[in-house]
């Protein structure tokens, strides 16, 4: 083989490698549209159950009907009807909820993971009752604080604050050793260490721990009002199932969920504010966006 | 050529006024019964460059806490500009392997960090002026505003340079600070190291893994054997100043390194 045909071999590899490299077809589709297109073939494949009746009508109801229940619902919501003053309901104790759980589980969290005392002494109980399922205090806190709101938004911060809690005590040790040693040698107090190091470096485990507590605050609160009645969101899907209703339960728990979407919003919109700085919540920005 | 095991005949022009002085410094970890460091001694006088070579665990790191007083020795004494070290010293400056910025903050935020914490947010506002032409000494002018997590590796380990400068420390503590950068980096780190030492007249102390690295920029380079940590030998490097890189292709300066690898070896036996 000469030099020549070596080369000429060569550029031949070369462009296999290019024609290798083609972008595949999902890649060229604007994202919006392979979005719709798994929703389609969702929707598709519930309809073809349905017409099939591999399922009772009673279980799964037709796409349409619940598309047209969830038309019904938007309605009834955008006309400011009960079904508004429900989700507003819900919407309060979350938000109460949610925001009771952050401060409380902020402080105690410093706790855990600022003092020896916290450490040592409360820690353990923290983890047994974290090992709990907390929604079976429902009941407890009804019987406590009433059929009102108030059993709800407790629920909903009990729900809520453990993540909090491990959020800002796993923060709070992130800072590693050299950057404490550095704090030392300069002569910082504890509470400089605490707020201009441990705090700053530990918000991106603060943001996770808010992000899991936005999600949990509406589960409190919905299953708070499953068992405690009230005049919320919880208790229309209640009341729907109960008919055997299941479209308006489906139309109710979508817009449920955009509560969910909601309060996680706000958290993620806080966090791009406050950590700019930080390379992960650049990129679940992007995946937002 | 001379090696000194003891300091009592140091090079001409290295008789200068001690700024940092151990005698005799000892340090058992009484808890877990371990014997760090026996008898130190060590003596920098004003604007000298000292490096300690060491393998891992020879106690370069509980002597690096002693000498910034973060941790109390078990005997002897430490003293800082003739004053005894019992706590964190303003007059102490320190770089890590790694730059330790703090994200949050830009370059320039970075550097008057000591400030803030020792005297508060309006003399940190007023120190940044300072703090662009420290950033300006090690070339990163026009960096000022940009956040670390823009800057390479050289470049942030430049800021931490400058973060440390800031205070005008009398000692600069230097823990392994380039090597976490590639050869390249170094080479030329350590050059700029060189420069802002001769600028600004610093005594320096460098904890290093790498012989032509301690050679270099040295007066003075102590061999340390691990269990207990201590002093094995002190090699004088008569190299004129200011040293360059091509240097480091001289006889003279691998004979240095020949002889430092030689007491190491023999360290690491005894």
């Amino acid at each position: 083989m000469t030099n020549k045909q070596t080369g000429a071999t060569e550029e031949a590899a070369c462009e296999t490698v290019w024609a290798a490299e083609k972008v595949s077809w999902i890649d060229r589709l604007p994202r919006a549209v392979t979005m719709f297109l798994v929703l389609l073939v969702f929707l598709s494949v519930w309809q073809l159950v349905y017409a099939l009746k591999l399922i009772s009508h009673i279980i799964l109801p037709s796409p349409f009907a619940t598309i047209e229940e969830i038309v019904t619902v938007g309605l009834n919501l955008l006309t400011g009807d009960y079904m508004l003053k429900a989700l507003w309901t819900t919407a309060q104790e979350v938000l109460i909820g949610f925001m009771i759980a952050v401060v409380l589980g902020f402080f105690l969290g410093l706790l855990v993971g600022e003092t020896d005392f916290g450490e040592r002494m409360v820690m353990p109980y923290l983890v047994a009752i974290n090992a709990m399922p907390k929604v079976a205090f429902a009941p407890l806190f009804v019987s406590w604080l009433g059929f009102g709101i108030a059993s709800k938004v407790a629920l909903a911060a009990f729900v809520a604050l453990f993540p909090v809690i491990v959020g800002t005590a796993a923060g709070i040790h992130a800072a590693d050793q050299n950057a404490r040693m550095l704090f030392r040698t300069i002569g910082a107090s504890r509470w400089q260490t605490l707020t201009m190091l441990k705090l700053p470096t530990g918000m991106p485990h603060f943001f996770t721990g808010l992000k899991n507590a936005a999600v949990l605050a509406v589960v409190g609160a919905v299953v708070g009002e499953f068992l405690g009645g009230g005049k919320g969101f919880g208790e229309l899907i209640r009341i729907a199932a109960s008919m055997i209703n299941t479209p308006r339960v489906f139309a109710l728990i979508i817009y449920l969920s955009l509560l969910g979407l909601g309060t996680f919003g706000i958290v993620l919109w806080l966090q791009r504010k406050l950590i700019f700085w930080h390379k992960e919540t650049i990129t679940t920005e992007e995946l937002f966006e | 050529m001379t090696m000194e095991n003891t300091l009592s005949s140091l090079p001409a022009g290295l008789e200068g006024r001690p700024v940092f002085e151990l005698r005799g410094v000892s340090k058992t970890y009484k808890r877990r019964n371990v014997h760090a460091l026996e008898k130190i001694d060590l003596r920098l006088t004003e604007g000298s460059f000292w490096a300690v070579i060491g393998s891992s665990g020879c106690g370069k790191s509980t002597l690096l806490k002693i000498m910034t007083g973060l941790l109390s020795p078990s005997e002897g004494s430490v003293m800082l500009s003739g004053k005894p070290v019992t706590g964190p010293r303003r007059d102490i400056g320190m770089m890590f392997q790694q730059p330790t910025l703090f994200p949050w903050r830009t370059a320039v935020e970075n550097v008057v960090l000591p400030i803030e914490i020792r005297d508060g947010k309006k003399a940190a506002l007023e120190k940044h002026k300072d703090a662009k032409a420290l950033l300006d000494l090690v070339g990163l002018k026009g960096f000022e505003q940009v956040y670390p997590n823009e800057l390479s590796g050289g470049m942030a380990q430049r800021v931490a340079i400058c973060r440390m400068l800031i205070t005008e420390p009398a000692v600069l503590l230097l823990d392994e600070p380039f090597s976490a950068l590639d050869e390249l980096s170094r080479d030329f780190m350590d050059m700029e190291l060189q420069r802002i030492c001769k600028e600004r007249n610093a005594t320096t102390f460098l904890v290093t893994h790498s012989i032509p690295e301690a050679v270099i920029l040295s007066d003075m380079v102590s061999v340390m054997s691990p269990r207990p940590g201590r002093i094995a030998a002190t090699v004088t490097i008569d190299l004129p100043r200011p040293r360059t890189l091509e240097m480091m292709t001289e006889p003279r300066f691998a004979a240095y390194v020949k002889q430092i690898r030689e007491l190491l070896d023999k360290g690491a036996f005894l």
